[in-house]
C-alpha cells in the first residue's frame, strides 16, 4: 500500500470530518467529545494486530507483548468507558416534554 | 482448496469489513452532531468498533500462508488479548457507570489520555517488533512512528495534568504553573522532539530513540498544560480530544492500516473544530490560550472604584418578590453552579416559576464550566429539555425583554468591560444580561473570575447582588418564592 493512497485517505477524512461537525449545536459539544473520543479508540485494532502478529516476527521475548497488552487495556477502557459514558449523557438529554 | 484464491478473498473480505466499520463512524459522527439523532449515532459508532475489532481478529489471527497451503492461526498470546480486553472493558465500564456528571470534564481528559497512550504503546511495538524481525520499515512508516510516540505522549501526560487539574488535586494547582523561560523550554523540547525524529528516522533500528522521543513527549504534555489556567480547560480538553483522534491516524500510517486512518482523522478533525469554536467565544487564538499563562494573577488595581458604594446587596425574601411579578426569566448558569452542585435547586427554581406561568429560558455561553457543552450536560441532568438552553446568539437579542437575569457562579462571561477595547478579554462574546430589567447575581463574594478582573456588571442600578453559596442561595430562593 503506497503512502500517498494512505495521505489521500488521511486528507480526505479530515475534510469529511470538518464538513460532518461544524455547526453541531453547543448542547451537543459534550457528548460529541465523549464519543468521538471512543471512535478515537480505533487503536485498539492496533493493539490486537501487534499482539497476533508479533510472535511470527522474530524472537522478542514477552515484554513487547506485554506493552500490547498495556495498549489493548488502555484502548478497551477508552472505547467501552467512551460509548457507555455518553450513552449515559445522551439517554439524559431531553426534547420538550409532551 | 486453492489457497491462493482463498488468501485473496480474505483480503477483500477483511478491507470490505474495515470499510463498513468506517462507514458506521462517519455516520455515528454525523448523528452525534444533532440532538434528535444523537443516541442513534453513538450506537452506530460502537457498532462500527465492534465490527472493527471482530475484523482486527480475523485479519491478524488467521494467516494463510500459500506456498505450505495451510491456515495458521496465531493466537498464542491469547491469555494477554484476554485479561487486557476483560480487565480494560471492566474499568472502563465501571467508571463510565459510576461517574457523576459533574465529574464528566475529569472522566473525559482520563479517556483521551488512555487513547493517546495506546497509540503511542502500539506504534512503539510495532517498531521495537519490525526491528527484531529484522525488517527495515519505510521512511513514511518510520516519520508516523515518531509522530504517534511525540503526539501520543503529549496527549497521555497532559490529559492526566488535564484531570489533575479539574479534580482538584493539591500537587496540579488550578492555576497557570509559570516559571522563568518557561516558553524556552518547551521550544527546546519541541525542537529536541523534531530532531530525535529525525534521528530515529535515519538510523531506523533503535528502539532507544523512539523511547527517548516518548520520555521528551511526556515532558511536553506536562509542562504543556501545566501552564493553563482551569477556565480555558475547555480548550485542552477539545485539543487533546484532537490529538487522540492524530496519534490514532498517525498509528494508521505505521501499521499501513485504513480504518485507523480514517477514524483517527475523524476524530482529529472533530476535536480541531471544538478547539476553535471555543477559542473563538474567549476571542483568543489557540496561542495565546497554550502560552499566554492567562488568568490566575487578580490585578485588583481600579476594583475599589468600580465597586466602591454602588453595590446593592438583596436577600432571597426580595428576589423572590421581583420574580413574582416577572413574565420572563434568563438564568445564566457557569462553573460556580457545577461547584456549588446546585444544578438541581435551579431545577426546583425553574418549575416553580413555570408553574406560575413565567417564561424561563437558560442562557449557556460556549466557555461556561471546564468542558464544552459542561453546562448543558448538567442540566439535561435535571431534565431540563435541550429548546431551553439557549446560546449566545439566540438568548442576546431577547435580554432587552426579560424581567430577570439570574447568574448563577459565572463572572467573566457577563463582564461588560469586553465591549470595551482596552480590557484584558475585549472582544469575548458575552451574555448582555446588564441589558434585562433586573439582574441578580448569586455569587460568594466580589472576587474575580478567572481573568483577574473586577466586573463593573455588580456596580451596575439594575444589579442585584445575592451574596452566598450558590446551592443553598438558590434553595433558600426557591423556598420564599413558594412561600408568596
Amino acid at each position: 500500500m503506497t503512502i500517498i493512497y494512505l495521505i489521500t485517505i488521511f486528507a480526505m477524512s479530515v475534510f469529511l470530518g470538518f464538513e460532518l461537525i461544524t455547526k453541531v449545536p453547543a448542547t451537543l459539544h459534550t457528548p460529541l467529545m465523549s464519543g468521538s473520543n471512543a471512535i478515537s479508540g480505533i487503536t485498539i485494532v492496533g493493539a490486537i494486530g501487534v499482539l497476533l502478529t508479533g510472535l511470527a516476527v522474530a524472537d522478542v521475548g514477552i515484554v513487547p507483548f506485554l506493552l500490547g497488552g498495556v495498549a489493548l487495556f488502555f484502548a478497551t477502557i477508552n472505547v467501552v468507558g467512551g460509548f457507555v459514558v455518553s450513552h449515559r449523557m445522551l439517554s439524559k438529554f431531553r426534547g420538550r416534554r409532551s | 482448496m486453492n489457497y491462493e484464491i482463498l488468501n485473496n478473498v480474505k483480503d477483500v473480505v477483511v478491507a470490505l469489513l474495515y470499510l463498513t466499520s468506517a462507514i458506521f463512524f462517519i455516520l455515528g459522527i454525523k448523528n452525534l452532531a444533532k440532538p434528535k439523532t444523537a443516541p442513534r449515532g453513538n450506537l452506530l459508532g460502537a457498532s462500527g468498533m465492534l465490527i472493527a475489532v471482530l475484523t482486527a481478529f480475523i485479519d491478524f489471527g488467521f494467516v494463510i500462508n500459500v506456498q505450505a497451503e495451510l491456515i495458521e492461526s496465531r493466537f498464542d498470546y491469547w491469555y494477554i488479548i484476554v485479561i487486557a480486553l476483560v480487565l480494560g472493558a471492566g474499568v472502563g465500564l465501571t467508571s463510565a457507570l459510576g461517574v457523576k456528571m459533574t465529574g464528566m470534564p475529569q472522566m473525559v481528559a482520563v479517556f483521551n489520555g488512555l487513547g493517546g497512550g495506546a497509540s503511542l504503546l502500539v506504534a512503539g511495538v510495532f517498531y521495537v517488533l519490525a526491528i527484531g524481525g529484522a525488517e527495515v520499515l519505510e521512511t513514511p512508516a518510520l516519520v508516523a512512528t515518531a509522530l504517534s510516540g511525540s503526539i501520543g505522549a503529549i496527549t497521555f501526560s497532559g490529559s492526566f495534568i488535564a484531570y489533575g487539574k479539574l479534580q482538584g488535586l493539591a500537587i496540579v494547582p488550578d492555576k497557570p504553573v509559570t516559571f522563568p523561560g518557561d516558553l524556552a523550554v518547551k521550544g527546546l523540547l519541541l525542537v529536541g522532539l523534531i530532531v530525535l525524529s529525525g534521528v530515529l528516522v535515519v538510523s531506523a533500528d533503535a528502539a532507544h530513540w523512539y523511547w527517548l522521543i516518548v520520555a521528551g513527549g511526556l515532558v511536553l504534555g506536562v509542562l504543556l498544560v501545566i501552564g493553563i489556567g482551569g477556565a480555558d480547560m475547555p480548550v485542552v480538553i477539545s485539543l487533546l480530544n484532537s490529538y487522540s483522534g492524530l496519534a490514532a491516524a498517525s498509528t494508521g500510517f505505521v501499521l499501513g492500516n485504513i480504518v485507523l486512518i480514517i477514524a483517527g482523522s475523524l476524530v482529529g478533525a472533530s476535536g480541531i473544530i471544538l478547539t476553535s469554536i471555543m477559542c473563538k467565544a474567549m476571542n483568543r487564538s489557540l496561542t495565546n490560550v497554550l502560552f499566554g499563562g492567562f488568568g490566575g494573577t487578580p490585578t485588583s488595581k481600579t476594583q475599589d472604584d468600580i465597586y466602591e458604594g454602588k453595590v446593592t446587596a438583596t436577600s432571597a425574601d426580595e428576589v423572590a418578590m421581583i420574580l413574582d411579578s416577572a413574565q420572563r426569566v434568563v438564568i445564566v448558569p457557569g462553573y460556580g453552579m457545577a461547584v456549588a452542585r446546585a444544578a438541581t435547586p435551579v431545577r426546583q427554581l425553574t418549575e416553580a416559576l413555570e408553574a406560575r406561568g413565567v417564561d424561563v429560558v437558560f442562557g449557556v455561553h460556549p466557555v461556561a464550566g471546564r468542558m464544552p457543552g459542561h453546562m448543558n450536560v448538567l442540566l439535561a441532568e435535571e431534565n431540563i429539555p435541550y429548546e431551553k438552553l439557549l446560546d449566545l446568539d439566540s438568548v442576546n437579542p431577547s435580554f432587552p425583554h426579560t424581567d430577570v437575569a439570574i447568574v448563577l457562579g459565572a463572572n467573566d462571561v457577563v463582564n461588560p468591560l469586553a465591549r470595551e477595547k482596552d480590557s484584558e478579554i475585549a472582544g469575548m462574546p458575552i451574555l448582555d444580561v446588564d441589558k434585562a430589567r433586573t439582574c441578580v447575581v448569586i455569587k460568594r463574594s466580589l472576587s474575580p473570575g478567572f481573568a483577574g478582573i473586577p466586573n463593573p456588571l455588580f456596580a451596575n442600578d439594575n444589579t442585584l447582588m445575592y451574596f452566598g453559596d450558590g446551592k443553598k442561595a438558590v434553595e433558600d430562593l426557591v423556598k420564599a418564592y413558594k412561600e408568596l
